[in-house]
C-alpha cells in the first residue's frame, strides 16, 4: 500500500517536473546559503580552537610581559626556583614563501596537558621533538618552512593555520632570540610560594578567560554571518513553502481519491512525510555541496577580514567537515518540515468528502489577511520592545527577526491597500480590470514578494551599515594616522637616541607610552600622549568638554574610548581612576573603531609620574617629506621594518574592509537572486491556475499577447511596490544594526549615513529581477493555445 | 446478507440550523444483487452511499457489511473496508491525473495488495481501453474516463460496488454504453451493486429500486 501511495504521489512530480525542479532548487538554495555560512563559521572556529589549543588559551592562565615583548630567561628560572609551575613559550613570526608563519616553541616536558604537542594528530616521539628538533607545521606553511629551515618539517593538520610548533630551543634558533614570550601557568601551584610581584614584578598574569578573547570577539562577527545565513535560508524557505503549498493543493483531488480507495489517513500522512524526507535528502545534499562552493569562494575574504579585525588567523582553505554536512542536511530537513507542516496539517484536517477544488490555494480570504495583519502587528510590537528595551546581542537579533517577519507578514495587507487605492483611481474598464486582477494575484504571489522584501531590506540594511562603517572608518583612519611615519625602536635606549635625532628634523614627535592595566573594572590600555597640534586637529571626540585636549594636556582630565565609556557606563563629566592615587574627570569620549579593548588617554607628563619606568619605544612623527625622512632614519641606523608609513597601515586597513564588503556584497547578491528565483517559481506555479482567470478576459476582447504584457507589468508593479516598502524597512534594519547590534557586539555606535543612489539602484535591480522572472511565464501565457483557453468554458476541463 | 442498513440517520449543520438528510433508513442487499437508489436532489441518496462506503459517519443507526458494523469502525478500519470490500465509482471519475490509464486501473488493486495484470488487461479490453493504456486522464473523453474508473473498481474485486451517478457527466449514448459494460462486468464478477441515479430508465435495469424522499424511503 505504501509503495502504491508513493507511486501515486510521485506521479504528480513526474508530470510536473518544473514544479519538482522549483521545489528542489528552492530547498537546495536555502540549504546552500545556510550551510555555506556555517562552513565558514565552522572552519573559523576550528582554526581558533587549534590556535588556542597550542598554548592552552582559554584553559590556562599565562604570564606575559607588562611592557615590551620579552621575558628574560633569568626571570623564568627565578620563578621555577620559587616554586612556580610554569612552562616557557617562545613565539614570533617569520616570512615563508610570500606569507607569514607563526613560530611557536614549547617545552613539552613542562607544558601542562591539553597544550603544546597534544594538538598534533600524531603525537611525536620525545626524541624527535626534543632530540632532532622535528617541526610540526600546518600544511599551509609546511612546504615553505621546510625550504627555509634545516630541521625536518612534518605537515600536521592539527596545528593551527599558518603555524609551526616545535621545541622551544628550535624556535629560539629560528627567531634568533634568547628571551621568552610568555609562560603558561599550571592550574595547580604549590602552597606558600613567593608572590609574583616579588619575583617578577614586570610580568602580568592573564587569566584563562582573557586569553580566550579572540573567540569571544569573533563570536560577534560569526553571529552576524549566521544571521545573514539564516535570513537567506528563510528567503529560500518561502520558495519551498510556496511550492509545497501549491503541490499539496493541486493534489487535494488525488488525496481524496487515495482515501476513498482505502488508504488510511495516517498512512497517507506518513507517505507524504516520506516523500518530503526524500526531497530533503536530495535537495539538502545538493545544497550542502553548493554551500561548500559558496564557502570556498568566500572563505579567503572572511579569513582576511577576521585577521585584519581581530588578528584571528583562520585557514583560507576549506575542509569538508562531517559536522556541517550533517548540520546542512539537518537544516534541509527542518526547512522542509517547516515548509510542509502547514500543508500536512491541512491534509490531516481535510474532510474525506471535501471538494478537490474547495480551497483555491492562491486566493486567501479576507480572514487570512486579517490574521496575517494581526500577527504582523504583534511581531512589530515585540520587535519594538526588544530593540528599545532588550539587553544583549541575542535579544537584539531576536528583535531584528521579529521586525523582519512582522514586516513580511504585513506586506500582503499593505499591497492590497495600495492596489485598492489604484483601482479606485482607475478610469477605463481595462484599467479597472487590471487592478482588480492584480489584487487577486497578491495572495498567490505574497510569499515570493515577502522573500523579495526581506532580501531587499537585508541588502539595504547591511549595505547601509557597512558603507556607514566605511565612511566612519576612513575618517577615523585619517584622524589616527595623520602623523605620517611611525617609528618602532628596538629598545628604550635606541628610542631615546632616535628621539634626539628627530627633534630638530620633524614638525612634531608623538611618543607612545602605554601600559596594560585595569580601568573601570576591566582590562584596558592606558596611554600617555604628548598633546600637540596633531591630536588637537585630528583626534575628534564623539562628546567632549569645550577644552578637552587642553585639560588632558594639563594633566587635569582623561579621554576615554567609546568602548570603555559604554561598557562602564561612563561619559563626559564622570570621573575615572587611572592610577591608584589619580582620579580624573573625563574630558572627552573618542571613537575607536576596530579595537575592542577599552583605552584611556592622559598626558605624557601625568603618565610618567605614575609609571616612571616606562620608556617609549614607539612614536609617530609629522614630516613634510616622508621619503627623505625615511632615508635619513635608515642612514641613522634604523632598519626598514622599524619605519612604518601610516599610509601603508591605512591602505591595509581599508583593504581588510574591502574584503568585508566583498563578503557582504556576495551574500547580498545571492539573497537577492534567491528572491528573484522565488518570484519566478511563484509565477510559474501560478501560471497553471491563471488560465481559467484570464480566459474570460480573452473571450471578452483582450489579446493573448496583451494579456502576456499585462502579466509582465503586474509583476513589475508588485515588485516596485515591494521595493518601495523595503527601503524604509532596510533603513530601520540599518539603524538597529548600527545603534543597537554594534553597541552590543563591539561596544561602539556608528553614525548612520544614507545612500539614496544605492537604494535606487537596488530598487531597479529588484524590479529588473522581478521583470526577468516574469518574462518566461508571461511569454508562455501569451502563447497559450486558444484550445486551452476554450477548455475553461467546457465541462471537460 | 452482504449489506444491512438499519435505522440510519444523518443530519448536517446548515446556516439556519440542523438539516436532517436521512431519517431512519433501512436497506438490505445480498451478494450479486443490484439496487438503484433514486430520488430528487437533496433527498439523501449520495449521503446514504457515502455512509455505506465509510466515507462519512452516521449520527445513528447501523451499517453491517459482511457481518461487520461500519459505524463501529475507526478511520483505519473504514479505510481497510474501502480498500478490500467496497469499491466506489464517482460521478466525477476521481482518477489520478498524473498516472496513466494503466496505472489508474491497477491502482486500487495495488492498494488492496491484489494486483493482477491479466485481469486488469482483460477489464481494459472489455471496456475498450486497450489503445488508451499509456494516455493520461486529461487526454481521454468523459466516457473513457468513467470506463477507467469502472475498471479500477472491478480490478480490486470488491464484494460491494457503490456507484454515485456514474453516468451523470456523460451524454445519453455514451451513458448507455458505459452502463451496459458495467452491468455485464459486475454480474460476471458476482459483486453487489448499489447505484445512485436520477434516470428512471437506468434504475429499471437494476434488480431492485428504492426511492428516497426527504431522507426517507418511500
Amino acid at each position: 500500500m505504501t509503495a502504491a501511495g508513493l507511486s501515486a504521489l510521485w506521479s504528480h512530480w513526474w508530470r510536473n517536473k518544473l514544479q519538482l525542479a522549483t521545489l528542489l532548487a528552492g530547498l537546495a538554495l536555502a540549504t546552500a546559503l545556510w550551510s555555506g555560512v556555517q562552513a565558514i563559521n565552522s572552519e573559523a572556529r576550528a582554526s581558533y580552537d587549534a590556535a588556542a589549543a597550542v598554548l592552552g588559551e582559554g584553559q590556562f592562565d599565562q604570564l606575559v610581559p607588562g611592557r615590551g615583548e620579552a621575558i628574560a630567561l633569568e626571570t623564568y628560572v627565578a620563578l621555577r626556583r620559587a616554586g612556580w609551575q610554569v612552562s616557557p613559550v617562545v613565539e614570533g613570526e617569520i616570512g615563508v614563501a610570500g606569507t607569514r608563519a607563526r613560530i611557536v616553541g614549547v617545552d613539552p616536558l613542562t607544558a601542562p596537558g591539553g597544550s603544546g604537542t597534544s594538538v598534533l594528530t600524531t603525537p611525536p616521539e620525545p626524541q624527535d621533538f626534543l632530540g632532532t628538533g622535528v617541526i610540526f607545521a600546518h600544511p599551509s606553511v609546511a612546504e615553505g618552512l621546510s625550504a627555509r629551515v634545516k630541521q625536518k618539517v612534518i605537515a600536521d593538520p592539527g596545528v593551527a593555520p599558518d603555524t609551526a610548533l616545535m621545541d622551544i630551543g628550535v624556535a629560539g634558533q629560528i627567531l634568533e632570540r634568547s628571551s621568552l614570550s610568555s609562560l603558561i601557568v599550571w592550574p595547580e601551584q604549590p602552597m606558600g610560594r613567593a608572590p609574583l610581584s616579588d619575583i617578577a614584578p614586570d610580568l602580568v598574569r592573564q587569566s584563562a578567560q582573557e586569553t580566550a578573547e579572540v573567540g569571544r570577539l569573533t563570536d560577534s562577527f560569526h553571529l552576524n554571518l549566521t544571521a545573514f545565513g539564516l535570513l537567506s535560508f528563510v528567503v529560500g524557505l518561502f520558495i519551498v513553502h510556496g511550492t509545497i503549498g501549491l503541490a499539496f493543493e493541486q493534489r487535494r483531488g488525488m488525496v481524496r481519491t487515495l482515501r476513498a480507495l482505502g488508504m488510511p489517513l495516517s498512512r497517507l500522512i506518513g507517505v507524504l512525510a516520506l516523500e518530503m524526507a526524500g526531497f530533503a535528502i536530495v535537495a539538502g545534499g545538493i545544497g550542502v555541496l553548493l554551500g561548500y562552493v559558496i564557502a570556498a569562494a568566500l572563505l579567503p575574504d572572511v579569513a582576511m577580514t577576521l585577521e585584519g579585525l581581530y588578528g584571528a588567523q583562520i585557514s583560507g582553505a576549506l575542509q569538508l567537515r562531517p559536522d556541517w554536512w550533517l548540520t546542512g542536511l539537518g537544516i534541509a530537513f527542518a526547512g522542509t518540515l517547516i515548509a510542509a507542516s502547514g500543508a500536512l496539517w491541512r491534509i490531516a484536517k481535510m474532510p474525506l468528502l471535501a471538494s478537490p477544488g474547495g480551497r483555491a490555494w492562491a486566493v486567501a480570504s479576507g480572514r487570512t489577511r486579517g490574521l496575517l495583519g494581526l500577527s504582523a502587528l504583534v511581531l512589530l510590537a515585540i520587535a519594538a520592545g526588544l530593540i528599545v528595551a532588550g539587553q544583549g546581542l541575542l535579544l537584539a537579533f531576536a528583535g531584528l527577526g521579529a521586525l523582519l517577519f512582522g514586516a513580511a507578514l504585513a506586506l500582503p495587507a499593505l499591497l492590497d491597500r495600495a492596489l485598492a487605492l489604484a483601482a479606485g483611481l482607475a478610469k477605463g474598464v481595462r484599467a479597472q480590470w487590471f487592478w482588480a486582477d492584480t489584487r487577486q494575484q497578491v495572495p498567490g504571489l505574497s510569499l515570493a514578494l515577502m522573500a523579495l522584501l526581506l532580501a531587499a531590506a537585508a541588502n539595504i540594511g547591511v549595505s547601509t551599515m557597512v558603507s556607514s562603517f566605511r565612511l566612519t572608518f576612513v575618517e577615523f583612519l585619517d584622524q589616527r594616522l595623520a602623523s605620517g611615519l611611525y617609528i618602532q625602536a628596538e629598545s628604550a635606549e635606541q628610542a631615546s637616541r632616535v628621539e634626539g635625532f628627530l627633534q630638530p628634523r620633524t614638525d612634531e614627535i608623538m611618543p607612545l607610552l602605554y601600559v596594560d592595566t585595569r580601568l573601570a573594572g576591566a582590562p584596558a590600555e592606558l596611554y600617555g600622549v604628548r598633546v600637540g597640534a596633531t591630536y588637537r586637529e585630528n583626534w575628534g571626540f564623539l562628546a567632549a568638554t569645550d577644552a578637552a585636549w587642553e585639560d588632558v594636556a594639563q594633566g587635569e582630565a582623561v579621554g576615554i574610548n567609546e568602548q570603555m565609556a559604554r561598557r562602564a557606563g561612563l561619559w563626559v563629566g564622570d570621573t575615572l581612576r587611572v592610577a591608584p592615587q589619580v582620579q580624573l574627570p573625563i574630558a572627552g569620549v573618542f571613537g575607536d573603531y576596530g579595537n575592542p579593548i577599552g583605552q584611556a588617554v592622559v598626558s605624557e607628563a601625568l603618565f610618567l609620574t605614575q609609571y616612571p619606568e616606562v620608556r617609549p619605544t614607539r612614536f609617530g612623527i609629522r614630516v613634510g617629506d616622508k621619503d627623505a625622512m625615511r632615508a635619513e632614519l635608515l642612514a641613522f641606523g634604523l632598519k626598514e621594518p622599524q619605519i612604518i608609513d601610516q599610509q601603508v597601515i591605512k591602505d591595509f586597513s581599508l583593504s581588510v574592509f574591502e574584503r568585508t564588503f566583498t563578503v557582504t556584497a556576495a551574500l547580498n547578491v545571492l539573497t537577492l537572486s534567491v528572491a528573484g528565483f522565488a518570484i519566478l517559481t511563484s509565477l510559474l506555479t501560478l501560471a497553471a491556475i491563471r488560465v481559467p482567470q484570464l480566459a474570460p478576459a480573452w473571450a471578452m476582447g483582450f489579446t493573448r499577447a496583451g494579456l502576456g504584457k499585462l502579466e509582465l507589468l503586474r509583476a513589475v508593479i508588485l515588485a516596485a511596490l515591494t521595493m518601495v516598502l523595503a527601503i524604509p524597512l532596510g533603513l530601520i534594519l540599518a539603524w538597529v544594526l548600527l545603534a543597537v547590534v554594534n553597541v552590543e557586539a563591539f561596544g561602539w555606535r556608528l553614525p548612520m549615513f544614507v545612500f539614496p543612489l544605492d537604494y535606487a539602484t537596488l530598487a531597479g535591480l529588484g524590479i529588473l529581477a522581478a521583470a526577468l522572472a516574469a518574462l518566461w511565464p508571461a511569454r508562455r501565457l501569451a502563447r497559450t493555445p486558444p484550445a486551452d483557453l476554450l477548455k475553461v468554458f467546457s465541462n471537460e476541463r | 446478507m452482504l449489506l444491512n442498513v438499519k435505522n440510519l440517520t444523518k443530519s448536517y449543520a446548515g446556516p439556519d440550523g440542523t438539516v436532517p438528510v436521512l431519517r431512519g433508513v433501512d436497506v438490505t442487499l445480498g451478494t450479486g444483487e443490484t439496487l438503484a437508489l433514486t430520488g430528487e436532489s437533496g433527498s439523501g441518496k449520495s449521503t446514504l452511499l457515502h455512509l455505506v462506503g465509510g466515507l462519512d459517519r452516521a449520527d445513528a443507526g447501523e451499517i453491517w457489511i459482511d457481518g461487520r458494523d461500519v459505524a463501529q469502525l475507526g478511520d483505519a478500519g473504514r479505510a481497510a473496508l474501502r480498500r478490500s470490500q467496497v469499491g466506489v465509482i464517482f460521478q466525477q471519475f476521481n482518477l489520478i491525473p498524473s498516472m496513466t490509464v494503466a496505472a489508474n486501473i491497477a491502482f486500487h488493486a495495488r492498494l488492496a495488495g491484489q494486483s493482477d495484470a491479466a485481469r486488469e488487461e482483460a477489464l481494459a479490453r472489455a471496456l475498450g481501453l486497450t489503445e488508451q493504456m499509456h494516455k493520461y486522464p486529461e487526454q481521454l473523453s468523459g466516457g473513457q474516463q468513467q470506463r477507467v474508473a469502472i475498471a479500477r473498481t472491478l480490478a480490486a474485486r470488491p464484494s460491494l460496488i457503490l456507484a454515485d451517478e456514474p453516468t451523470g457527466n456523460l451524454d445519453e449514448g455514451t451513458a448507455a454504453e458505459v452502463i451496459d459494460q458495467m452491468l455485464a462486468l459486475v454480474t460476471e464478477a458476482g459483486s453487489a451493486l448499489m447505484m445512485v441515479t436520477h434516470s428512471m430508465a437506468l434504475a429499471k435495469r437494476m434488480g431492485r429500486q428504492l426511492h428516497l424522499s426527504q431522507g426517507q424511503l418511500t
